[in-house]
C-alpha cells in the first residue's frame, strides 16, 4: 500500500523504476520456487509407481523399470560423512593454526591461499583423484588396507584405487577450503581483549583456544561444517570420476559404489519416461537433504545469541555466498 | 610445579598438531596446482589453443572449440544473470528492511545452496528435452542460474557500502530515487560490483554438471547457439575418464588453462577488492 502511494506520489518514471527493480527480485523467488516445482512435479509418475519402495529398496534396472534407490543414497551419506570425518580435524586445526597461531604477516596471504583453493572447480579435484591419488591409493593405503585388515568386511576386496575411499578423500579435499575459510573467519571475530586477557592470566594457547575461542564460535563451526556437508552431498562430477559408478550397495570401502548425483550424470543422456522421472525423484531428493542442511546452517549463522563471534557471522555468510560454495 | 609443566607440554602438543593439520591441508591443495601445472604444461601450445579436437591416435588438436565454447557460454550466461540480478539488488538496497526483501534474500540463499547438477537437470528438462537438443542457449542459461545468487548477495553488500549521508544529500538536491540510484550508488558501487561479477564468472567457467547436462559436447567449431557445445570442464571431464593416453594428457592441459583462468580472475578480485578498501 505505502509502495503505491509512494509510486503515484512521485510520479510515473519513479513508478517503473520501482517495478523494473521489484520484477527483477521477483524474479529470483519464482526461479527458486520454479526449480523445486518443476523438479518435483516431474519426479512425480516415479513417486507414484515405486512410492516409499524407491527408497527402501536397492534393484536399480532402467530395462525392467525398476527403481530403488538404496545403493546411491547409502553410496552419497557414506561418502559424505567419511568426507566430513577427514576434513573436520584438519580444516578446524587448519583454522586454528591461520586464526591463533601463525604470525600476522604471515596469516593473510596464507588464508588467501586457502580460500582460493575453494575457487578450483571440482573436474580438476576429480582428474586429480583419478590420475593422482587412485593411482596411490591402489599401490599404497588401500593394498596396506587390504592386506593387514581386509578380513574385516569394510576393507573387504581387492585394492583397485578407485571407489568408495577415494571418493571420500577427494570430498574431504574439496571442502577443505570451505570448512577452513569459513570457522577462521569466525574465530578471528572473538574479540582480541578475550586472548590478551586470559594470556595475561598465564593460560597457554591450548587454553585460550579451548575455553575461549572454540566455545564461543562454535555454532559457527557447526554452521561451516554443515556448508561442508551439504557440498559434499551435492558434489557430482569429481565424485562420478573416482567412485567407480557400480550401482551395488557399497559393502567395503573398496569397493566401487554409486552416489545420488553420480547416478545422474551417468543415466541422464539415456533416460526417458520413467528412467528420468526416477533420476528427477533423487535429484527432488537431493534439493531437500541439501535445503534443510544449508537452513540449519544458516540457523547457526543467525540465530540470536550471546555468541561474542556474533556480529562476525553475517559478513561470513556473504563472503561464503560471493564464494559460490 | 610439575601441573605448570604438564599444562605447557600440553599447550606445545595442541600447536603442533595444528601445525600439522594445516601442513597437510596446504600440502595436499598445493599437490593438486602442482600436478595440473607439471603434467598440463607440456600440452599447452599455440596449437592447443586454437584447433579442433584430433581424432583418437591422430596427433596434435587442441581445445580451441571448447575454449570458445566455455567462453560464449559464461559470457551469455553473465548476460542473462547481470542486469536481473543487479535490478533485484537495488530493490533490496532501496528497500532494506522490508518484509519482501527479507524473502527474496532467503530465495536467493536457497538458489546458492541449490547443488549445480539439479540446476542442470531443471534446464534439461524444460529447454533440452522440450527442444530436442542439446544447446549453447540452455548451457549459457543454466550458468546464469549458476551466478545469479552470487551477483545478487555480493552487489547487495557492494551497493550497501555506498553511505546514507551522500545518498541522503542527492535527494535533498532534489534528485529522485532514480536518479540518486543510477548517477551516485550504482557508480559509487561499480568496482565492487564487477569484483562480485568476476568472481562468478570464475564460478560458472568451472561449472561441470550444469553444462554436460545442457550444452553436451562437441567436436566441431561452434556455429549457432542452437547446437551442442563443447566447454573445457566438460572436455576435461571426457577425457579423464577415456582410456586414451593421448586424450588424458589434453584434460591435464584443459585443466591448466582453466585453473590459470580461474585463478587470476580470483587473485584480480581479491586484490581490487583488498585496494578499494584501503582506499576507503
Amino acid at each position: 500500500m505505502q509502495a503505491v502511494r509512494r509510486a503515484l506520489h512521485s510520479g510515473t518514471r519513479e513508478g517503473v523504476f520501482h517495478y523494473v527493480t521489484l520484477l527483477a527480485a521477483l524474479g529470483l523467488v519464482a526461479l527458486a520456487v520454479s526449480i523445486f516445482l518443476v523438479v518435483t512435479l516431474q519426479s512425480a509418475p516415479a513417486w507414484r509407481a515405486f512410492g516409499l519402495s524407491f527408497l527402501t529398496t536397492s534393484i536399480w534396472d532402467p530395462m525392467a523399470n525398476q527403481f530403488g534407490a538404496v545403493p546411491a543414497l547409502l553410496g552419497t551419506v557414506i561418502t559424505a560423512v567419511l568426507a566430513l570425518a577427514v576434513a573436520t580435524p584438519l580444516s578446524i586445526g587448519t583454522a586454528v593454526f591461520l586464526s591463533e597461531i601463525v604470525p600476522q604477516n604471515w596469516r593473510r596471504p596464507l588464508s588467501f591461499v586457502v580460500e582460493l583453493l575453494a575457487a578450483v572447480p571440482s573436474v580438476v579435484y576429480g582428474l586429480w583423484g583419478l590420475f593422482v591419488l587412485a593411482p596411490w591409493l591402489r599401490t599404497g593405503l588401500g593394498q596396506l588396507l587390504a592386506d593387514s585388515l581386509g578380513f574385516l568386511p569394510i576393507f573387504a576386496g581387492p585394492s583397485l584405487g578407485i571407489g568408495v575411499l577415494t571418493a571420500s578423500l577427494v570430498l574431504a579435499i574439496m571442502v577443505l577450503p570451505t570448512i577452513t575459510a569459513i570457522s577462521g573467519e569466525v574465530m578471528r571475530g572473538v574479540p582480541t581483549e578475550l586472548r590478551e586477557a586470559m594470556f595475561a592470566l598465564g593460560a597457554t594457547r591450548w587454553e585460550v583456544v579451548t575455553k575461549v575461542i572454540l566455545p564461543s564460535s562454535k555454532s559457527g563451526i557447526a554452521g561451516a561444517l554443515l556448508l561442508g556437508l551439504g557440498r559434499a552431498i551435492g558434489e557430482a562430477i569429481a565424485v562420478t570420476m573416482v567412485i567407480g559408478n557400480a550401482n551395488l550397495i557399497p559393502a567395503s570401502l573398496l569397493a566401487p559404489a554409486q552416489t545420488m548425483a553420480s547416478l545422474i550424470v551417468n543415466e541422464f543422456p539415456e533416460a526417458f519416461d520413467l528412467h528420468l522421472s526416477a533420476l528427477l525423484l533423487l535429484a527432488t531428493l537431493l534439493f531437500i537433504i541439501t535445503l534443510i542442511i544449508n537452513l540449519i546452517a544458516a540457523w547457526f549463522f543467525y540465530r540470536p545469541s550471546q555468541d561474542v563471534a556474533a556480529t562476525a557471522k553475517g559478513s561470513v555468510w556473504a563472503k561464503l555466498l560471493r564464494k559460490g560454495s | 610445579m610439575t601441573n605448570r609443566r604438564k599444562r605447557k607440554a600440553l599447550g606445545l602438543l595442541f600447536e603442533a598438531l595444528c601445525v600439522l593439520a594445516a601442513s597437510i591441508a596446504i600440502v595436499v591443495l598445493a599437490l593438486i596446482l602442482y600436478y595440473v601445472f607439471r603434467r598440463g604444461i607440456g600440452v599447452v601450445g599455440f596449437v592447443f589453443l586454437t584447433s579442433l579436437p584430433a581424432p583418437v591416435g591422430v596427433a596434435g588438436g587442441g581445445i580451441g572449440n571448447a575454449l570458445i565454447g566455455s567462453l560464449l557460454m559464461v559470457g551469455l550466461g553473465a548476460l542473462i544473470a547481470v542486469p536481473v540480478c543487479i535490478a533485484a539488488a537495488v530493490f533490496l538496497d532501496q528497500n532494506p528492511a522490508s518484509k519482501l526483501s527479507a524473502f527474496v534474500r532467503f530465495a536467493t540463499r536457497v538458489l546458492s545452496g541449490v547443488p549445480s547438477m539439479v540446476i542442470g537437470l531443471f534446464v534439461f528438462g524444460q529447454l533440452v528435452l522440450r527442444t530436442g537438443n542439446y544447446s549453447a542457449l540452455a548451457g549459457g542459461i543454466a550458468l546464469s542460474i549458476v551466478m545469479a545468487p552470487v551477483i545478487t548477495l555480493s552487489a547487495e553488500e557492494m551497493l550497501r557500502l555506498v553511505p546514507s549521508s551522500q545518498r541522503e544529500a542527492s535527494m535533498a538536491l532534489g534528485a529522485s530515487k532514480q536518479q540518486t540510484v543510477f548517477r551516485l550508488v550504482l557508480p559509487g558501487a561499480a568496482g565492487g560490483l564487477i569484483v562480485g561479477v568476476m568472481l562468478a564468472v570464475a564460478l560458472a567457467a568451472g561449472q561441470t554438471a550444469p553444462v554436460l547436462l545442457t550444452a553436451l559436447t562437441s567436436r566441431f567449431w561452434l556455429e549457432s547457439l542452437q547446437q551442442p557445445t563443447a566447454s573445457l570442464p566438460v572436455l576435461i571431464y571426457h577425457y579423464a575418464t577415456s582410456p586414451f593416453a593421448d586424450w588424458q594428457a589434453h584434460a591435464w592441459g584443459a585443466a591448466l588453462v582453466l585453473v590459470t583462468a580461474i585463478l587470476v580472475l580470483n587473485v584480480t578480485a581479491q586484490l581490487s577488492l583488498g585496494l578499494s578498501n584501503r582506499r576507503r
